[in-house]
């Protein structure tokens, strides 16, 4: 491999966000599995889920997330205590120890996108980003499945 | 002064009817004689009394019920996690029991009929299982049907002037003659809940039998 070879290797990763970039911990986070059951119009809230895996040496924290399609979306957390009574609120922030995952699945951790902008229509896609404590962004293009999907293979 | 035999008496009756009243204490707090606990079992259906509309607009009640086995449980159409879970579970578990499932009663009762009207019920279990059928009405009949199914709901604000639904996530099984059968957690898998279904309705065929 020659000089010239290396050189453009280094300022490819540099430009790719790898080892060097700004945020030393949020670039190692992997978004899985990302999708989002279609909403009947925009009067309901609607839901995201994926899995973030953490594969740097460092921990790293999910503040919050942003989209296009909705003015509020938050991070919920849902509950259901030993009566079998459902309960939700918003999650905070979520620690991803280094070479941990993290779900957000059906039951649990959800991207809750509330006063959505438009209608999440089965087929199509919409853009979700995640904000790290490092400052650090991760932009994941989330599909759009059936309102009766239960998970991203469905 | 009191002579030593009467002494010894007098406290042997008072240890007794001491006995009796710790005795009579614990039948009625935690022996057999204690109430049934609030929040624990479904009562059965011929027991219950409300009145609510399904989503075509049909009267109907607990009596609605009875003659086949069915399967009833609460949440909200403005849910966005554990409602369209459970609709889509429901789903799942109505495909695997196949041409069966048309001898189920399937009831999705709304703990929110202020945003939960008629139409938005029909809209929504629209995108479900055909069988599964959408309760509401006045939230005085809401109360009282999760009084009788023993479930909770509680509204819950939220940032912004909005509210979410705290609720009882279960689904209740009970047999074609409306005796409450058994439960089915929030999020069961498939292979333990169809043989729970089944066997809600064997209840039925033995009760025919």
């Amino acid at each position: 491999m020659n000089r010239m070879t290396i050189a453009t290797l280094a300022t490819l990763a540099i430009a790719l966000g790898g080892p060097g970039s700004a945020f030393a911990g949020s670039e190692d986070v992997v978004v899985e599995g990302a999708w989002a059951r279609a909403s009947i119009g925009t009067s309901r809230p609607g839901a995201a889920y994926m899995t973030l895996r953490n594969t740097g040496n460092e921990a790293v924290t999910l503040t919050g997330i942003m989209t296009p399609i909705a003015m509020m979306p938050e991070v919920h957390r849902t509950a259901t205590n030993d009566n079998g009574v459902s309960t939700m609120a918003p999650a905070g922030d979520i620690d991803i120890a280094p070479g941990e995952s993290v779900a957000l699945a059906p039951g649990g951790l959800h991207a809750m996108l509330m006063r959505l902008q438009e209608p999440m229509i089965e087929g199509e896609s919409f853009p979700l980003t995640l904000t790290f404590s490092d400052g650090g962004k991760v932009v994941v293009e989330v599909p759009i499945l059936g309102l009766g999907a239960r998970g991203p293979e469905d | 002064m009191i002579r030593r035999p009467a002494l010894l008496g007098y406290c042997a009756a008072g240890l007794s009817a001491l006995g009796l009243a710790l005795f009579a204490g614990w039948w009625q707090v935690d022996g057999p004689g204690a109430p049934e606990p609030i929040g624990q079992l479904p009562l059965a259906l011929p027991s219950m009394d409300f009145r609510l509309t399904d989503h075509e607009g049909q009267p109907v009640g607990p009596e609605t019920l009875i003659g086949r086995a069915s399967m009833v449980f609460f949440g909200f159409t403005y849910c966005p996690d554990v409602c369209p879970t459970t609709l889509s579970d429901i789903t799942g578990w109505l495909d695997a029991l196949g041409e069966d499932a048309e001898r189920l009663n399937v009831v999705f009762i709304t703990v929110d009929p202020e945003r939960d009207t008629v139409e938005a019920m029909a809209e929504y279990v629209g995108y479900f299982h055909p069988a599964i059928r959408g309760w509401t009405g006045p939230e005085a009949q809401i109360a009282r049907a999760a009084e009788g199914f023993r479930a909770s709901y509680e509204r819950v604000p939220t940032e912004g002037g909005d509210y979410t639904m705290n609720h009882t996530a279960s689904v209740f099984l009970f047999g074609a003659d409306g005796r409450f059968v058994s439960t089915i957690d929030y999020h069961e898998p498939r292979e333990v809940a169809v043989p729970k279904i089944r066997r809600a309705m064997n209840e039925e065929a033995r009760g025919a039998s």
